[in-house]
């Protein structure tokens, strides 16, 4: 075994391996997306910026799937790495899955290349095979989206049959499940119709259903194991938490979907479906937070790892405000009619991914780093534990900043472009030419630079966290029921 | 204290919410197959609420419904997109075309279509109805000029611009017919409270026919 705090992969078991070459390729395309949030951000204040050579629709397009690539890349990390952990056993297919992560890996640079060097192509069915699909979200052609797919199944068979050989536990159980559902539900989105009512239709089930429910249960079953890891949470406790959450998660989820169907030329019974459901979303993540606080709490905050305790602790908030609080502002039919298709939904959605989905994969980096290192000592008096508190509070205040520059700009759309000006072309731009809109793009901008700053911080943390410490890991103990006896 | 307790009450237990996960869920989703059925059914091509594509071939209106009380797409008389009359075979080929179009050139990276998609420029959902064409006589050919190329057409006072895309003009064609055929979607009156181009003075259809080509001002330069 090598020295403590020293970077060394025989401290890994042989899913974690595989782990953190998925949380460095995550960590990479977060940069990425980064970048190209910051260049599109810059457009709307210089539209000359870039012109003809990275245009908006190209450096948003980059922007988004860069994030669901990466979002994606940190939860197959994640679940490899607590893979072993929770079977008892070793990947069945570790070789495969290296196998696939390479391919994926692969696949993903050659759909980013194109994006940047091809952009677009003739209106033919040629382009939304070998070029971009043009539908937000799953831009990727059609030659990835299969490759996706098969990537996941082959990451699937992994986890399932580990699972099976070993031992299916509350966690594993409720992953296995929710990984069928995020593979299949990715099919409904392959297809080309003229009829752009069917087309956004199903393209809703992948991205509602993703991230409005099976992205939520995943996450769920990460928080679970991070409680677990970090605090030394009694296992049935986190357990009964997690079916309490798939419960209301789904319950209030799938149905929840109508929300996206008022306006779209799916019929009107939607408004009440959608509305109702979908105003009860915020509920499960109310769950979390009180879940986390209580444990945390219950353990007085001791953990063996502050940073990653830190993060899973802001992902229950910001999963409550991000996708709770800002989605329900904004999700009844008599709102949304006003407010669908402007920067409200780009406040909400800023905040709800960060909140709901980027801490808890930063949350996995930390447990990840921790461990590589030996197990290195990660509680309080952390050596240089100014980079993890700095990094998270530029993280935060920057995207808190974003998130309420949009908001204000989103207001300002829906009364001066929506109700006011009748929601034509004139109204738009009279609208965009605003000066509260102006203004909010400016402080968007100045939130973009505190995360980048955040985000190059926290690279430089992961890379260097536990180097000097001499001290091993503060011991946990797993948490007894008392009267067991 | 209660966590001494280790046997937990009925509705704390971990087998009890096992259950109610997988029956919520099942449940839920039992109930969203059967809607999606109906759905689909709702929003095939040709339906009440999304036109057939020959649709084209008719005059686009979006009209306050006092009953709805929201707008609704109206379907005027007869006024064949560039004066050609298509079957419903030729118009379904011209707007799939269209749709191809907005695919291939990722429209949805800048503006959105029904409302979804990005927001540095505007929605395209009534792009067909919008006052900015100036009058319905010029409007078909100033759509296809500006997307053949937008870059140094008239935009707006703030500066932002549509690049050029590359459409060529069968695709430019085919896409102001996808964004006609599109505004005819019931869409529950999403956009509300918006004022279309005025298509009153309605010329007379046998007319259409005669002039495939309009005359056209020349686009106005920024």
């Amino acid at each position: 075994m090598a020295a403590l705090g020293v970077l060394d992969s025989a401290n890994l078991n042989g899913g974690q391996k595989l782990a953190v070459k998925y949380f460095a390729v995550s960590v990479a395309l977060f940069g990425a997306q980064v970048l190209f949030g910051l260049l599109a951000g810059l457009q709307y204040l210089n539209p000359e910026f870039l012109f003809g050579i990275l245009d908006f629709s190209v450096n948003r397009m980059v922007h988004v799937n860069a994030m669901v690539v990466w979002l994606l890349f940190g939860f197959i990390g994640s679940v490899y790495w607590l893979l072993e952990d929770e079977s008892g056993v070793p990947v069945v297919g570790l070789g495969f899955g290296n196998l696939i992560f390479w391919i994926f890996t692969l696949a993903v640079v050659v759909v980013v290349l194109v994006y940047l060097l091809v952009q677009v192509g003739p209106g033919e069915k040629s382009s939304i095979w070998l070029i971009n699909e043009g539908r937000e979200y799953i831009e990727a052609p059609r030659w990835a989206d299969i490759g996706i797919v098969v990537c996941v199944l082959g990451f699937f068979y992994n986890v399932a049959a580990t699972f099976m050989k070993g031992k299916i536990t509350g966690i594993g159980g409720v992953l296995l499940f929710d990984l069928i559902a995020l593979a299949g539900l990715y099919l409904a989105g392959m297809w080309f119709t003229p009829n752009i009512s069917m087309d956004q239709h199903w393209w809703w089930w992948v991205i509602h259903l993703w991230v409005e429910a099976t992205w939520e249960v995943l996450v769920g079953c990460l928080m679970a194991y991070g409680l677990i890891k970090t605090m030394g949470v009694r296992r049935k406790i986190v357990e009964t938490w997690l079916y309490i959450e798939v419960a209301l998660m789904f319950g209030s989820g799938i149905l929840g979907l109508g929300h996206h169907y008022f306006w779209i030329g799916t019929p009107e019974y939607w408004f009440t479906i959608g509305g109702f459901f979908s105003a009860l979303e915020p509920i499960p993540l109310v769950a979390m937070v009180v879940h986390a606080l209580f444990d945390a709490g219950h353990h007085k905050l001791k953990s063996n790892n502050n940073p990653a305790l830190g993060w899973i602790i802001g992902q229950a908030f910001g999963n409550f405000f991000g996708a709770g609080v800002w989605g329900f502002m904004h999700t009844l039919p008599q709102i949304n009619l006003y407010t669908h298709g402007t920067q409200w939904t780009a406040s909400h959605g800023h905040l709800a991914f960060f909140g709901a989905y980027v801490t808890m994969v930063i949350a996995f980096f930390y447990i990840a780093v921790q461990k590589w290192r030996g197990n290195v000592w990660m509680s309080g008096n952390l050596v240089g534990a100014w980079k993890w508190k700095w990094a998270m509070f530029l993280l935060w205040a920057g995207m808190i900043t974003m998130t309420m520059a949009l908001l204000i700009a989103g207001y300002e759309q829906s009364q001066i472009e929506r109700a006011i000006g009748g929601s034509d072309w004139m109204a738009y731009f009279a609208a965009q030419a605003h000066r509260w809109f102006t203004q909010a793009m400016v402080w968007r901008q100045v939130g973009g630079w505190m995360f980048a700053l955040g985000f190059v911080l926290l690279v430089w943390d992961l890379m260097t966290i536990g180097k000097r410490e001499t001290r091993s890991t503060y011991v946990i103990e797993p948490e007894m029921a008392k009267a067991a006896v | 204290m209660a966590e001494t307790q280790t046997q937990a009450l009925w509705w704390a237990s971990e087998s009890f919410w096992r259950k109610m996960a997988i029956w919520v869920t099942a449940g839920s989703f039992v109930v969203l197959i059967f809607l999606t059925f109906d759905t689909v059914k709702q929003i095939t091509a040709g339906g009440k609420r999304v036109p057939a594509y020959s649709v084209i071939n008719h005059r686009v209106d979006y009209v306050f419904d006092e009953e709805r009380n929201f707008q609704v797409p109206v379907i005027g008389p007869e006024e064949p997109l560039f004066g050609k009359k298509l079957t419903e075979d030729e118009a379904e080929a011209l707007v799939s075309k269209g749709k191809l179009t907005t695919q291939a050139k990722n429209c949805m990276g800048c503006h959105t279509l029904l409302g979804n998609g990005s927001y540095y420029a505007p929605d395209l959902t009534k792009s067909w109805l919008d006052p900015s064409w100036g009058s319905k006589e010029v409007r078909e050919q100033s759509m296809v000029e500006f997307l053949m190329d937008p870059t140094d057409k008239l935009h707006n006072a703030i500066g932002r611009r549509m690049p050029n895309l590359g459409i060529t003009e069968a695709e430019a064609r085919a896409t102001v017919a996808f964004l006609k055929w599109m505004s005819a979607i019931d869409t529950n009156g999403f956009p509300t409270n918006f004022q279309p181009i005025d298509q009153a003075d309605a010329a007379p259809e046998v007319a259409v026919e005669a002039a495939p080509a309009v005359e056209v001002a020349a686009p106005v330069q920024q």
